[in-house]
């Protein structure tokens, strides 16, 4: 009794209120929480356009505990830059700490160049991508994230395509190639991973980045209790490494206990469901399970 | 003090007693100068402002906008292409109530790429929401910016204002400026102090998404706020007058309007030329006057049809167009008329596209055609062989 008291106290007291609009199962919201609670209350946070400010702050309602702004959808990076000259210019740059953040089509996509830009000039200001893959917002369409031949409304599996024909893009090193003290992957799946790392970028002066692997169970159609599940498994096949980047070295990877087969993964959702149908598939499986060895190889997650 | 500087140097001169907290741009010609020479004062230490260098001009008003909303006096300046790269920002400002100062540097918009003057870019952007002013000469370029600042920080505005001034015209031509005094500026000028604005001493949520029963209402009260400013634009001229002793704003500035049967309406440096065609047929008996537009947004409907009520000709010149449609200025001056009991006749001209220089001949040719018939969309000084075909 005492300990249910106590679990609903903490989500009332969540900076990410409850109430918001989000889907069920969604992975984004769990882990815009967990970067909000972290963060506590002295922060200002940006927000790109995307289902993170469509889900929390329909007017004349806000989820949002903290100061907040949402601009554009390619912005949240600049937005922040102003944010955080202004707070230096008028002398209160010691009132908060910024957050920027963006989901992955606003990250990777449209909103790379503001990002770029926030980055090389060395504002002081985490900024955090949900990764979920797509644009989840618009209806399921493909971004630079979205991996290698997964369905999505724009890049669908026909007669002569197996889906997305492109790889992830690399944000991660796309960011560290600017020379950032801190870049971090994260998921969903290992909440405590993230809550360090959250507290870790804030500790450091200067741009950070995180990304943040977030299932979408819309968007990946898989079961909305699933979420965590899969998240862990794109973590247990080497899809996703989790690791964290000082100054452009890796100095820390989340090794795999135990590896799982992409087929695994892979099958739990719908956005992988024509692979496993048209004749030729099991080349299709074994070139993205070489990807996921490559990565695991790459970064010594075993 | 009165020195002989260039034009982007009084508006450089004239921001910098603004006090502004934040100057982000991104260099584009004809604009560079004035953020050079703003990047400069901050570099001497002469103006106490972060100056960021950003990665485009869609950056820059990004930069402007977070800076504004956390509470800091915010400054940029564009023109043409930036000012098109800035477009989704601006109307963001502008639904964000963010008060801003932009200076448009008038210029031409691609293709073909031309970097010299005409007001094609500033026309393009009169829906966002910006309270726009337009320039004669570099003078009232300066001293317009004090009064953007006041006008779009008043409370019950809050809205973002763009002051326009030809490029190389105006930013490149080396004109006599009364410097602005920085104890006076500070009297006319009060720090700004917005009620709403990011911290964490008093969290809000800015830029929420509004559904369909919210929306039309935020355009509404953002309606009412650009008309409000039409009363606040003339105080502000008022109060500048009683501190620097010019009256450099308002509305419109009717020259010569007495009696006059024709009247050429206009915006920009190009209004000079005309005065001096005006006065040169008045001197000659000729009943002629001038109307220069110095506010278009919001566009001052009542002053116009107020200064043209008694006149028979208007003749509108303006150097952009809607393409498809007729020029821009035009069109508002007859809507401004239209169902008046007064309707004088109204002739549109399209002159100085690019930079196509407007001599005094042609104003004259012009003022001639609209006094023999309407004309409609006239391209003033087209070379035909150009053109080819018919």
């Amino acid at each position: 009794m005492t300990i249910e008291k106590k679990e609903k106290e903490e989500i009332l007291e969540s900076q990410l209120a409850p109430g918001h609009k989000a889907c069920t199962g969604c992975g984004l919201a769990l882990a815009a929480r967990t970067v909000m609670n972290t963060a506590g209350k002295d922060v200002i946070v940006t927000a790109a356009t995307g289902c993170l400010e469509v889900f929390s702050t329909s007017y004349p309602q806000s989820a949002w505990k903290m100061p907040w702004i949402h601009s554009l959808f390619e912005n949240s990076a600049a937005v922040a830059a102003g944010i955080e000259v202004a707070l230096k210019a008028l002398g209160r740059e010691k009132e908060a700490k910024i957050i920027a953040q963006g989901g992955d089509g606003a990250t990777a996509d449209i909103g790379i160049g503001c990002l770029s830009g926030m980055f090389e000039r060395g504002h002081n200001i985490l900024y955090v991508c949900y990764d979920n893959e797509a644009y989840m917002n618009t209806g399921v369409q493909r971004s630079g994230l979205t991996p290698f031949e997964a369905w999505t409304s724009t890049s669908p599996s026909g007669k002569v395509s197996w889906g997305n024909p492109t790889e992830k893009k690399n944000m991660p090193a796309i960011a560290a190639a600017h020379g950032i003290p801190y870049v971090a992957t994260a998921s969903v799946a290992y909440l405590k991973d993230l809550e360090k790392k959250v507290k870790k970028a804030l500790d450091i002066v200067g741009p950070k980045y995180l990304q943040i692997h977030a299932p979408c169970p819309l968007g990946w159609a898989h079961e909305p209790w699933d979420t965590i599940k899969v998240a862990k498994l794109a973590v247990q096949t080497g899809l996703i490494p989790l690791y964290e980047m000082e100054n452009g070295v890796i100095t820390s990877v989340r090794k795999i206990a135990k590896k799982a087969p992409v087929e695994e993964y892979l099958k739990l959702q719908g956005r992988f469901k024509h692979l496993f149908k048209k004749p030729g598939f099991e080349k299709e499986l074994e070139r993205i399970q070489a990807m996921a060895d490559a990565t695991i190889k790459k970064f010594n997650l075993m | 003090m009165k020195k002989v500087i260039e034009g982007s140097m009084a508006v450089a001169e004239a921001v910098k007693v603004c006090r502004p907290h934040v100057i982000s741009a991104y260099p584009i010609t004809p604009q560079t100068h004035i953020v050079e020479n703003l990047s400069q004062f901050v570099a001497d230490g002469e103006l106490k402002a972060e100056f960021l260098n950003v990665e485009s001009e869609f950056g820059a008003a990004s930069v402007v906008l977070g800076a504004s909303a956390t509470g800091a006096r915010a400054y940029s300046a564009t023109t043409a292409q930036g000012l098109l790269l800035m477009v989704e920002v601006l109307f963001n400002i502008a639904g964000l109530r963010l008060p801003v100062v932009i200076t448009c540097t008038n210029r031409a918009v691609s293709a073909p790429i031309n970097i010299w003057n005409d007001q094609q870019d500033a026309m393009t952007i009169r829906d966002s929401g910006w309270i726009m002013l337009f320039a004669e000469d570099n003078q009232e370029a300066a001293d317009m910016h004090l009064q953007a600042f006041k006008i779009g920080e008043h409370p019950e505005i809050m809205l973002p204002v763009m002051v326009n001034m030809d490029g190389f015209i105006l930013t490149h031509a080396f004109e006599p400026i009364e410097f602005i005094d920085q104890k006076m500026a500070d009297e006319f000028l009060p720090p700004f102090k917005p009620e709403l604005y990011l911290t964490p001493k008093n969290p809000l949520t800015f830029g929420v998404l509004a559904e369909p029963d919210w929306y039309m209402e935020t355009r509404y009260r953002l309606q009412k706020a650009i008309e409000a400013s039409t009363d606040m634009i003339e105080e502000v001229a008022d109060q500048f007058k009683k501190t620097f002793g010019r009256y450099q704003g308002g509305l419109v500035e009717k020259y010569r309007l007495d009696g006059a049967e024709t009247v050429i309406v206009s915006m920009g440096s190009v209004v000079g030329t005309i005065k001096e065609v005006v006065d040169a047929l008045r001197d000659k008996g000729k009943k002629i006057g001038v109307l220069k537009i110095r506010t278009f947004r919001p566009f001052p409907k009542e002053a116009i049809y107020d200064a043209l009520k008694n006149v028979k000709n208007v003749i509108v010149m303006e150097k952009a167009i809607s393409l498809g449609a007729t020029g821009i200025l035009y069109d508002e001056i007859k809507a401004a008329l239209y169902g008046k009991p007064s309707q004088p006749k109204v002739s549109g001209f399209i002159a100085g596209l690019g930079g196509r220089d407007i001599p005094k001949e042609s104003i004259m040719k012009v003022i001639e055609k609209g006094e023999a018939g309407i004309s409609d969309n006239v391209f003033v000084d087209l070379k035909e062989n150009l053109i080819g075909g018919k």
